[in-house]
């Protein structure tokens, strides 16, 4: 298994190879549609994320861009599609965090994040947020540590499985506490969010595309948001160092990228033109509604995005370790 | 309250001429993709998506709804046609739609399966417009425990979907419970039964088994007979129902209705079950149980309005609290969030036209796929007067590409090929794919719920039985049970006496 895939990794490096040495290809590209693949199923907050971004870049380089979605196994088996796609610009891939946190989380992955794509830009970092059942007593972030030192596994804490950002920010929490409280995991937090509403559980961290709307409704209690900025859409929510949790950041950060091999005049033409989209208006505008904002011009760069990957990925390996993890 | 002010901005929306045609295009394109086998609303709304971009943000939801009740609706044809479903709920109306077909009777178990379904759809859609805010909240206070009580009943109720013996049914839940965990536990992430596949990880595909375990079986059964390859139609008789049928109908329709309702509000899986209990409450409701699983319209009738009435009301938890209940509702919330709007408690207050306009569509979108449906059943029924050898490799084609647009995985398509062998075989140990199917859906819920549970109780089980409603619910079940066994004790206790006498 993993010698076919090796084996289509190199035929499909050598075609890129190839590809690229035709000076040609870069010029009149694209060409032809461009499809960008999103490891994840529609309709979710990634997926959400690259339509509103393909729709602005296909506007920006004149062809249709399709999405693709390829779900399963944490974003890998989608991710592998891409890294053994070819490598001519035709073939993208939309990730998040989970491209950093992959290596530590699964043994045997058939692709290596950081040597297997040409990085294209930072796409968004969307914020987290620590929320509760509306009824969960404690008012501020400080009483919540204090709740959570003292309680520890009797508060129920919700996430989407291994590997999920939901999971991520409460092992970041309870690392930061050093503590540990009932991890119940769902089926994406979807389902998490209905408990939460119906106040089967006490609390989540999420992402703002998840929570922004609730919080706002006054349907759960937010307690902190996980940037060193307050954000837009919620004024009124601290951040973590405000309420008291030093070096508690964390964003689920979007990146593009291109099967490795890909030639640099496209990447930077792509990198460009997801400039363009990312300052565009509507682009703008609908992300702060899902409570994020595009990334300054200066991230969406390839640089930006391999940087991101690589320090990510140091941070990850510790974290997960230090939670006690078992890759699979 | 203002129900009928709101209804009636509502309607102003719907009945909008350009909202009339994209909801016509939409149950068009529904009833299209539900026709071809595998081809399911997630794909096609997937696909759709982009081309939303430009229209208004009404007529673009609406038009996506109509995708959805749209399959569910051609997702019956096939199902009835030649036993291929493309949705667990399908999978029930295969089971007497089927054998209708076989029987000759394709004509009237279309018929009863459009007419259902409008009925299911417009009270649905009513309950909706009337209950939602209030329905959506009382649904809220179904946690881990009351599901894991809820599925344990649809379960043991359930074993009334075999007609053969009870033996295989259960051996055939428990083997689809077994298929269901294959894939990654969600609590740990340990992978099982995956073979070190990472394209297991996931689990296998619904679409997969169901159209291995009852289309392609029941094609390989249909082969194995050299002589007779005019499968399925011996003679058709009438297209329509008769006064008879009518009569028959009705009760199951009503209770179907009533069934498909209350459960598709639940977002933890509700809707799942709709089909399969009205069918289990058909049969034991019925004079002549014996005679499910060979064509009885009952078996079509309840289990087509409950999965329809559930497939409307599970917009409740959508709508109103912005909580997806499956896959097609999460593709949906995308939709929403794409127009600019985030599903929520608030959409019901900031964009009145919308919610109601949607609902309004809903009512709409069910008239019209009668209007589009009653005068197709000729046209479908004639289709099974296609040589065999012509349709069937076509219907594998079909499936093969529907299945694999899904998720682009080619192991869902080697699933479908797998699984066609082991329906035979099955077929062949004079064993039923149906309960097979139920374990393989309800299985894994089962499971998340039990653990849940237990999890938040920190490991006590006494919380099955403090809480009200799964305290009831699995008082219902110790009931199915005891109902269902005191007759066979009784007989038992009568052949006794007459031995005796």
């Amino acid at each position: 298994m993993r010698k076919t895939i090796s084996t289509l990794l190199a035929v499909a490096l050598a075609a890129g190879a190839a590809f690229s040495a035709h000076g040609a290809a870069a010029q009149d590209y694209p060409a032809q549609p461009i499809t960008i693949i999103v490891p994840f199923s529609a309709g979710g907050p990634t997926d959400t994320v690259t339509r509103l971004v393909a729709q602005a870049m296909s506007e920006d380089l004149g062809q249709q861009i399709v999405v693709q979605n390829v779900g399963g196994a944490g974003g890998t088996l989608g991710a592998a599609q891409a890294a053994t796609a070819a490598a001519d610009g035709y073939t993208l891939l939309l990730h998040h965090i989970g491209m950093s946190t992959a290596p530590a989380l699964y043994q045997s992955l058939p692709y290596d994040p950081q040597t297997d794509f040409a990085p294209i830009g930072l796409v968004t970092e969307v914020p987290m947020t620590i929320v509760a059942r509306r009824d969960f007593e404690p008012e501020t972030l400080e009483d919540l540590l204090a709740h959570i030192r003292e309680n520890g596994e009797n508060i129920t804490y919700a996430n989407a499985g291994v590997g999920a950002a939901s999971q991520l920010c409460g092992m970041l929490l309870m690392d930061a506490l050093d503590t540990r409280m009932t991890e119940v995991p769902y089926q994406g937090t979807g389902p998490a969010m209905t408990d939460l509403l119906g106040g089967q559980i006490d609390m989540m961290c999420d992402q703002t595309t998840n929570t922004t709307t609730q919080i706002q409704a006054g349907e759960i209690k937010a307690y902190a948001v996980t940037t060193p900025e307050r954000i837009d859409a919620l004024p009124d929510v601290p951040t973590a160092a405000e309420g008291g949790l030093e070096n508690f950041e964390l964003a689920i950060w979007h990146g593009l990228y291109a099967p490795v091999g890909t030639d640099p005049a496209i990447v930077e033409r792509l990198s460009a033109s997801l400039q363009t989209a990312l300052a565009t208006e509507t682009v703008a505008q609908s992300f702060a509604d899902l409570g994020t904002a595009p990334v300054p011009a200066d991230q969406a760069t390839p640089d930006a995005l391999a940087e991101k990957l690589a320090t990510q990925t140091e941070l990850w390996a510790e974290v997960v370790a230090a939670a006690g993890v078992t890759p699979q | 309250m203002d129900l009928i002010s709101s209804l009636g901005l509502g309607f102003s929306v719907a009945l909008d001429p350009i909202n009339i045609l994209y909801c016509f295009i939409g149950v068009l394109l529904g009833t299209l993709v539900g026709v071809l086998p595998g081809i399911g609303p997630t794909a096609t709304i997937a696909m759709l998506l982009p081309i939303t971009f430009s229209l208004p943000a009404e007529t673009a939801l609406i038009m996506l709804a109509g995708i959805y009740y749209g399959a569910q609706y051609g997702g019956s044809t096939t199902a009835i046609l030649i036993n291929l479903p493309g949705e667990s709920s399908a999978a029930v109306t295969a089971i007497d739609g089927y054998q209708m077909a076989r029987n000759g009777r394709a004509g009237p178990a279309l018929a009863t399966a459009a007419l259902g379904s409008f009925f299911a759809g417009t009270v649905a859609t009513f309950l909706l417009a009337a209950f939602a805010p209030p329905l959506a909240r009382a649904a809220l206070s179904f946690g881990a425990p009351e599901y894991f009580s809820l599925i344990v009943l649809g379960l043991l109720v359930s074993i009334a979907l075999a007609h053969g013996s009870v033996l295989k049914a259960l051996a055939m839940i428990v083997l689809g419970l077994l298929l269901g965990m294959v894939g990654q536990d969600i609590y740990t992430g340990t992978p099982r039964f995956t073979f070190g596949l990472r394209e297991l990880f996931g689990g296998l595909n619904f679409v997969s088994v169901a159209v291995g375990v009852f289309g392609i079986a029941e094609i390989l059964r249909n082969l194995e007979d050299e002589t007779e390859r005019d499968v399925g139609i011996r003679k058709v008789t009438n297209l329509w129902l008769t006064r008879e049928d009518f009569r028959r109908i009705v009760w199951p329709v009503l209770r179907g209705t009533g069934l498909g309702a209350v459960l598709g509000v639940l977002p933890g899986g509700g809707h799942v079950l709709s089909a399969f209990a009205s069918y289990s409450a058909e049969k034991r409701l019925s004079k002549t149980p014996r005679e499910f699983g060979k064509g009885m319209i009952e078996g079509v009738a309840g289990p087509e309005s409950a999965n329809n009435a559930a497939a409307q009301t599970s917009f409740i938890p959508l709508m109103t609290l912005g909580i997806p209940a499956h896959p097609v509702m999460a593709l949906m919330i995308g939709a929403f969030i794409l127009q600019g709007i985030t599903p929520g408690p608030n959409v019901i207050n900031q964009q009145p036209a919308l919610f109601w306009g949607i609902i309004a569509s809903m009512w709409v979108g069910n008239v019209l796929l009668v209007v589009l449906n009653l005068p197709l059943i000729g046209l479908w029924v004639r289709m099974l007067s296609i040589p065999y050898r012509v349709l069937f490799p076509a219907i594998v084609v079909f499936a093969a590409i529907g299945t694999f647009s899904i998720n682009q995985n080619i192991y869902d398509v080697y699933a479908i090929a797998f699984f066609g062998i082991v329906g035979y075989a099955l077929i062949r140990f004079g064993c039923e794919p149906a309960p097979l199917l139920l374990g393989f859906v309800l299985g894994p819920l089962l499971e998340e719920h039990l653990r849940r549970a237990m999890i938040i109780s920190r490991g006590d089980p006494s919380v099955f039985v403090t809480r009200p409603i799964s305290a009831t619910l699995l008082a219902l079940a110790l009931l199915a049970v005891v109902i269902a066994v005191l007759p066979s004790i009784r007989r038992k206790r009568e052949e006794v006496f007459v031995e005796e006498d």
